[in-house]
């Protein structure tokens, strides 16, 4: 008895409500994540491995994993460099504006995506502000897998920009200083001491841009046509499906994107860890 | 190589971090920017640098700094040859030890780049000489605080500077360490010869290390000189102050009467107890609180005139001797006190309760006769 309640005692963490907040963590992701997973991979159970083949892998549904993961992941690397150029304007430079400038980057947060989408769509057009200067050059964006990838690139900016620039704001000016003392040029600094301590941000922001840009539907519908084969995105071949009441036929597609973009997000995670266990090797 | 700086002049918006400040470092000197915080001593240090850039004046030639004798204060700091550490050092932590420490050879341009096998003779030979030896592999964050500010000195010197500058470089370590790195910085000047300068504001740090200690105080220099003398012969009530424990006593009251005096100070161990309050020269005082450390006792008394709290130092047989006891009653004698007026000083050893005067500032000195 008396042993007992001293071993309880020893085992008690310092920091009170483990098993409660643990509990409610476990309890919130299954209720919120989990369960709409499981019901999905559930959906299709009721098919046939040729049914969920010809659901998933005919030409037209390949074109559109290749629209949506291609584009994403060209949207996703766009973003890093301008990302991270974007979010050292923000912390290094002192102008007028530059709160105005910050707020300007969560826009495409905000902005209902369908919006985002029409408002791409108006000024790439062939008439549009940017559009009509393009047009004489050859360079078709909207309707076109350009256009795919110019709705991806805007919704996914803020991300790179948002997990880049805490992590600058609290680089020590310090390091710079020493490798400038040290004889470093401008560009050495960048390359060697600025862009590492940058580099899980970097990854992070990517990931996530890439993840929400995989996801996208609102603002792409609008400036890709969405001509089978060519410019149409895996989402949207879900809605379709769920127009023709296909509920397996989508949730079948939406698990090989679960998968998809699982497996490439993990992938991230662990040449993230990989990178830094190298660094410390 | 010697170190001059001109008239250096440096605002941050309407704050004045140095006003009109003039300094000279002899060849191979260890050199002590000592002062509290703000008194301009770092931003004095990171111009000499090259991190941070006096203000430009009318006078062409306020404002300058140069390196034996050639003005380099147009020179951006990479191009100076100074090594700088500081005081959080500042190490890439991303990078090996090892890395770290090449790091200033690898970005040379490559026809002036030492090959790799020399980098790595260089490195290994810095490591050893900051005795990290088998540490090169490791990564910053795993090294203690003193380790990490030894690599930073490694670094630093990797590339040959003609001038070391280190800003507090012990300020972040905890006491015991921070001792140990202190002499072994000494033993490494001694080896080395680079002209060094380092800010700090901890006065034992400074005259224990520095050959040269510049006290500063609100964006000025309030004295240059060896510590000894420095300690010694304080310029000023700041000097005094601030370098080692003082008693500052009103002056003009009672027996400490000095013409056109109105502060005094005594060092602890300039002042004598004997008990009794029947001595003629003597200051009659209480005893407050007696605690004794190591070879010294430390005696708090409050004077019974003005009821001024000060402290003596007695060595410990004397202390033995007296049997003093909280409250007692006794006579107080300085060796050697420092007066100041507002503005000037006065310097005097006292004998037979005479003030001899050995040192006067711009006030005409009076008031020697007077009984202390």
């Amino acid at each position: 008895m008396n042993s007992s309640s001293a071993q309880r005692r020893s085992s008690r963490r310092v920091l009170p409500g483990f098993g409660l907040s643990l509990g409610f963590t476990l309890a919130y992701l299954g209720i919120i994540i989990l369960l709409p997973l499981v019901a999905t991979f559930a959906k299709t159970a009721g098919m046939t491995w040729a049914e969920f083949w010809t659901a998933v892998a005919s030409p037209r549904v390949i074109a559109s994993y290749e629209i949506t993961f291609g584009a994403s992941l060209l949207a996703a690397l766009f973003n890093v460099p301008c990302g991270v150029l974007l979010a050292w304007v923000l912390v290094r430079y002192e102008f007028p504006g530059r709160r105005l400038v910050d707020a300007l980057v969560d826009l495409p947060f905000a902005l209902p995506t369908a919006v985002a989408g029409i408002a791409l769509t108006a000024i790439y057009a062939k008439n549009g502000w940017i559009g009509h200067c393009l047009e004489p050059l050859g360079i078709k964006v909207a309707y076109t897998p350009v256009g795919v990838w110019v709705a991806l690139t805007f919704i996914g900016l803020p991300f790179v920009v948002r997990t880049v620039q805490p992590i600058l704001e609290e680089l020590e000016p310090e390091l710079e200083e020493a490798a400038a003392t040290l004889g470093a040029t401008r560009a050495q600094t960048f390359r060697r001491v600025i862009l590492p301590a940058l580099r899980p941000a970097v990854v992070t922001g990517f990931a996530l841009a890439f993840a929400r840009a995989v996801g996208e539907y609102g603002s792409v519908v609008f400036i890709s046509g969405n001509r089978p084969m060519h410019t149409e995105i895996t989402p949207l071949l879900i809605i379709t499906k769920l127009d023709q009441y296909d509920y397996q036929g989508a949730t079948a597609l939406a698990v090989v994107m679960l998968v998809g973009s699982f497996a490439i997000l993990f992938l991230i995670q662990l040449m993230q860890r990989q990178g830094t266990r190298r660094a410390r090797a | 190589m010697s170190i001059e700086a001109r008239n250096i002049s440096k605002h941050f918006g309407s704050y004045t971090a140095l006003g009109g400040v003039s300094l000279k470092v002899e060849t191979g000197r260890l050199t002590a920017l000592l002062g509290p915080s703000g008194s301009g001593k770092t931003t004095l240090l990171r111009i000499i640098a090259g991190l941070e850039f006096p203000d430009v004046t009318a006078d062409p030639t306020a404002g300058r700094v140069l390196f034996h004798g050639a003005d380099v204060s147009d020179m951006p700091a990479g191009q100076r040859g100074v090594g700088f550490v500081f005081q959080h050092y500042a190490l890439f932590k991303h990078m090996t030890v090892f890395d770290n420490i090449a790091f200033g050879l690898t970005v040379r341009p490559r026809k002036t780049r030492p090959s790799r096998p020399e980098i790595a003779d260089r490195v290994n030979e810095l490591l050893r000489l900051v005795q990290l030896d088998n540490l090169g592999g490791r990564m910053p964050d795993q090294l203690s605080g003193g380790q990490r500010q030894r690599v930073a000195l490694a670094r630093a010197l990797a590339m040959q500077p003609k001038v070391l500058l280190l800003d507090e470089p012990f300020g972040a370590l905890d006491a015991q360490v921070r001792k140990e790195l202190r002499r072994w910085l000494r033993q490494l000047h001694e080896q080395l010869h680079v002209t060094t300068v380092f800010v700090t504001h901890d006065q034992e740090e400074a005259l224990e290390l520095a050959d040269e200690v510049v006290v500063m105080n609100q964006a000025k220099i309030e004295q240059v000189g060896q510590p000894q003398e420095v300690y010694d012969r304080p310029a000023s009530p700041f000097v005094i102050e601030f370098l080692g424990n003082v008693n500052r006593l009103a002056a003009g009251e009672s027996r400490l009467r000095t013409p056109g005096k109105d502060v005094l100070y005594v060092r602890p161990h300039d002042v004598d107890i004997q008990h009794g309050s029947a001595i003629r020269h003597g200051l009659a005082a209480r005893v407050l609180h007696i605690f004794s450390a190591g070879n010294y006792g430390r005696v708090t008394l409050a004077r019974a005139d003005t009821g001024e709290h000060f402290e003596a130092e007695v060595a410990r047989d004397r202390l033995r001797d007296l049997q003093l006891k909280q409250g007692d009653d006794v006579s107080v004698m300085f060796r050697h006190v420092r007066l100041f007026p507002r503005g000037e000083f006065t310097e005097a050893d006292v004998r037979d309760g005479k003030l001899t005067e050995t040192k006067a500032g711009a006030v005409p000195a009076h008031g020697a006769g007077e009984h202390i």
